[in-house]
């Protein structure tokens, strides 16, 4: 044992030089140094040395109990648990399969450090799952491979329907406790859907409605919030996750309206009539405000009011378009779009309706919306040929990147709470549907297949 | 529906509280217990049955009134035959525009003189859009371009309360195409009448 830990400590410290050399000298070929084409291993300790991520593994879970719900719930958390660890990008996730010869762990505390270690694997999650009689029980610990050691480990009760919100738990502790990252695998996506093909009799031809919808962040246990058969969108979450704001046609015009998801109350704080409509409902990062726009003065202006109706103060004040508003991530600012200019742009303005700009330059802009702290940027979709695309507006440097590039039209961001990943809106698999990508443009998902699906807000 | 509903409030306590989250420490368990997590922890429910909605989470909400796209229920059969004919014509506008074209300003001419034969007529101008701009922006521009259109009524003399105005942005195209024919046909002004 002790000859092994030196053995590797000493290897560890050849192959740092090694790296550290090949930095310094990159006069040196890489081909004269035989070393270099070791296998994973090598890359392994390099890797771990020099800042790229860990090496994560995380088989099936172990089913204490055989019955088939057991062992299909073991093996649903050890696939969610993987695809939510890896969706951060923080750990470099060993894909599942190169991992089946190893024999899976008969106890939490059963890992076969050896073979991990031969697979350059750092850290492993071992999971068990046992059902107590309409219960699950599920405990996981995280090992450290080189130290031999539980770095990590929980313990859960609950129903046993909920096999993947285990595993989303699980990964946002890990997540939490390993980088200090704010996860978002308990999080859920908002967004409108014409799935159900329903249609109401319109002047000319039928209309198809939409409805609102929810799911996880992955696009799992998709849930349906309005059953009122008529036209509902614009979906934003509250604070607290257990409302939902939307623009709806339910009475013949547009209102917002706002459900409370668990408790089946609707309200429609901005009291909308047919000479009073609003849309386009944004809610302060503290939940205590709504943001909207209303036409209540004549035309399309910003508005705010406390999430009760009450105190409805109008922020602008201009004959053009006002709309589309988003808040800064201290609820102090709003960045909204208007025509003022002749053509949609987005403007910031402080919430008492002092220090307004432009922050655009471009032909066509929409649907600012600012991401959460630490960043301090404003994605919103731009026109950039026959379609849209996202961009998104650096606040400190006023630099603009893009991040997605033609394919299709992409509108309607929506960042993630902890502000590495948006959702959006794209037509390029030829109709409506939501993906995720994260900030930086890669890790693009499709997130929505049935009907089509546009207008994503990712909750709090 | 009010058993059901605390039928869920007490499976959602009940889960809730079931749902203890319990934590081990570095080597061997010293179970701690730690809240609870996040709302969304209550039931989960099945995956929505579309075909009978009720089963969704969303029949917590509660029952509302069916959709009206006309005013009066006794009368929305006759409505809806009578729009169908389209008594009043449709005006179609340029891209990203509210301004009124000859041609638009010539069936608004004629819309008016049709509401003055009708004089128990209420109107709702609907306002929509091509799908070329975004669909928020669109639900303002699609604003404008109906009440462009309810002003150049009232102008020729049309009492501003027989018209009323509702804007679809892009979600309602006339036709759902995605060439200039279709978006043509998209961006433009109905006018329905909501009440005889």
């Amino acid at each position: 044992m002790l000859n092994k830990t030196l053995l590797a400590w000493s290897l560890t410290c050849a192959i740092v030089s090694l790296a550290l050399s090949g930095g310094r000298a990159s006069q040196v070929p890489v081909s004269q140094q035989p070393e270099q084409r070791q296998p994973s291993e090598v890359s392994l300790i390099i890797g771990d040395r020099i800042g790229t991520p860990p090496r994560f593994a995380v088989p099936d879970f172990l089913a204490l109990s055989d019955d088939p719900e057991t062992i299909a719930a073991a093996q649903t958390m050890g696939e969610v648990l993987w695809n939510d660890l890896n969706f951060e990008r923080e750990f470099y996730m060993i894909p599942r399969d190169t991992y089946a010869s190893i024999p899976g762990a008969t106890s939490i505390t059963d890992v076969s450090f050896d073979l991990w270690r031969e697979l350059g694997t750092d850290g492993v999650v071992i999971g068990t799952v046992r059902r107590v009689g309409e219960l699950l029980e599920v405990q996981v610990r995280l090992w450290n491979i080189r130290g031999q050691e539980s770095v990590f480990g929980r313990e859960y009760t609950g129903s046993a329907n909920s096999t993947r919100l285990y595993a989303h738990t699980i990964a946002d502790e890990i997540h939490q406790n390993q980088r200090g990252l704010k996860g978002i695998a308990q999080t859920k996506l908002a967004f409108v859907s014409n799935r159900n093909g329903e249609s109401i009799v319109g002047p000319v031809a039928n209309r198809i409605l939409k409805e609102i919808y929810f799911s996880d962040y992955d696009g799992y246990n998709q849930q349906r919030v309005t059953v009122n058969r008529s036209l509902n969108i614009t979906p934003a979450w509250s604070a607290d996750r257990r409302a939902i704001a939307y623009t709806s046609y339910l009475r013949g015009y547009a209102d917002v309206l706002v459900s409370f998801i668990y408790e089946g109350r609707l309200a429609s704080p901005a009291d909308g009539s047919p000479d009073n409509q609003n849309w386009l409902p944004s809610w302060s990062p503290d939940g205590s405000r709504l943001a909207f726009t209303s036409n209540r003065d004549g035309n399309p202006e910003l508005y705010v009011m406390n999430a009760d109706g009450t105190d409805v103060r109008r922020l602008t004040d201009n004959p053009a378009i006002d709309t589309s508003p988003t808040w800064s991530p201290t609820g102090a600012q709003i960045a909204f779009t208007s025509d003022r200019s002749g053509r949609p742009q987005i403007y910031l303005v402080g919430v008492d309706g002092t220090g307004l700009r432009r922050i655009t330059f471009e032909s066509y802009c929409d649907r600012p919306t600012w991401s959460p702290a630490p960043f301090n940027e404003i994605a919103y979709s731009s026109k950039t040929g026959p379609g849209h695309d996202i961009k998104i507006f650096e606040l400190s440097t006023r630099e603009v990147r893009q991040i997605t590039f033609g394919i299709g039209s992409n509108e309607s961001p929506s960042y993630s709470p902890n502000g590495r990943h948006l959702a959006f809106t794209s037509n390029r698999s030829g109709e409506k549907q939501i993906y995720t990508i994260a900030r930086d443009g890669r890790n693009l998902r499709r997130i929505t297949r049935l009907g089509n699906n546009e207008m994503p807000n990712w909750s709090r | 529906m009010k058993s059901r509903l605390s039928w869920r409030i007490l499976a959602s306590v009940l889960f809730v509280s079931l749902l203890v989250i319990t934590a081990c420490g570095k080597k061997e368990a010293t179970v701690t217990p730690e809240p609870a997590p996040a709302p969304p922890a209550s039931p989960i429910q099945p995956a929505p049955n579309t075909t009978s909605p009720s089963t969704a989470i969303a029949d917590t909400v509660p029952a509302l009134p069916a959709p009206t796209p006309a005013d009066s229920s006794l009368t929305g059969h006759d409505l809806n035959e009578l729009n169908q004919s389209i008594p009043l014509a449709p005006i179609f506008f340029n891209y990203d525009s509210a301004e009124m074209t000859t041609a638009a300003q010539s069936k608004l001419a004629n819309n008016a003189e049709v509401m003055r034969n009708n004089l128990t007529w209420i109107v709702t101008i609907e306002g929509h859009c091509d799908e070329r701009g975004t669909a928020e922006y669109n639900l303002a521009l699609s604003e404008r371009r109906a009440l462009a259109a309810r002003n150049y009524l009232v102008a020729l003399g049309i009492p501003v309360n027989r018209l009323r105005t509702v804007s679809y942005g892009e979600e309602f195209p006339f036709d759902p195409g995605n060439d200039e024919a279709a978006w043509a046909q998209n961006r433009r002004a109905h006018f329905v009448v909501t009440a005889q």
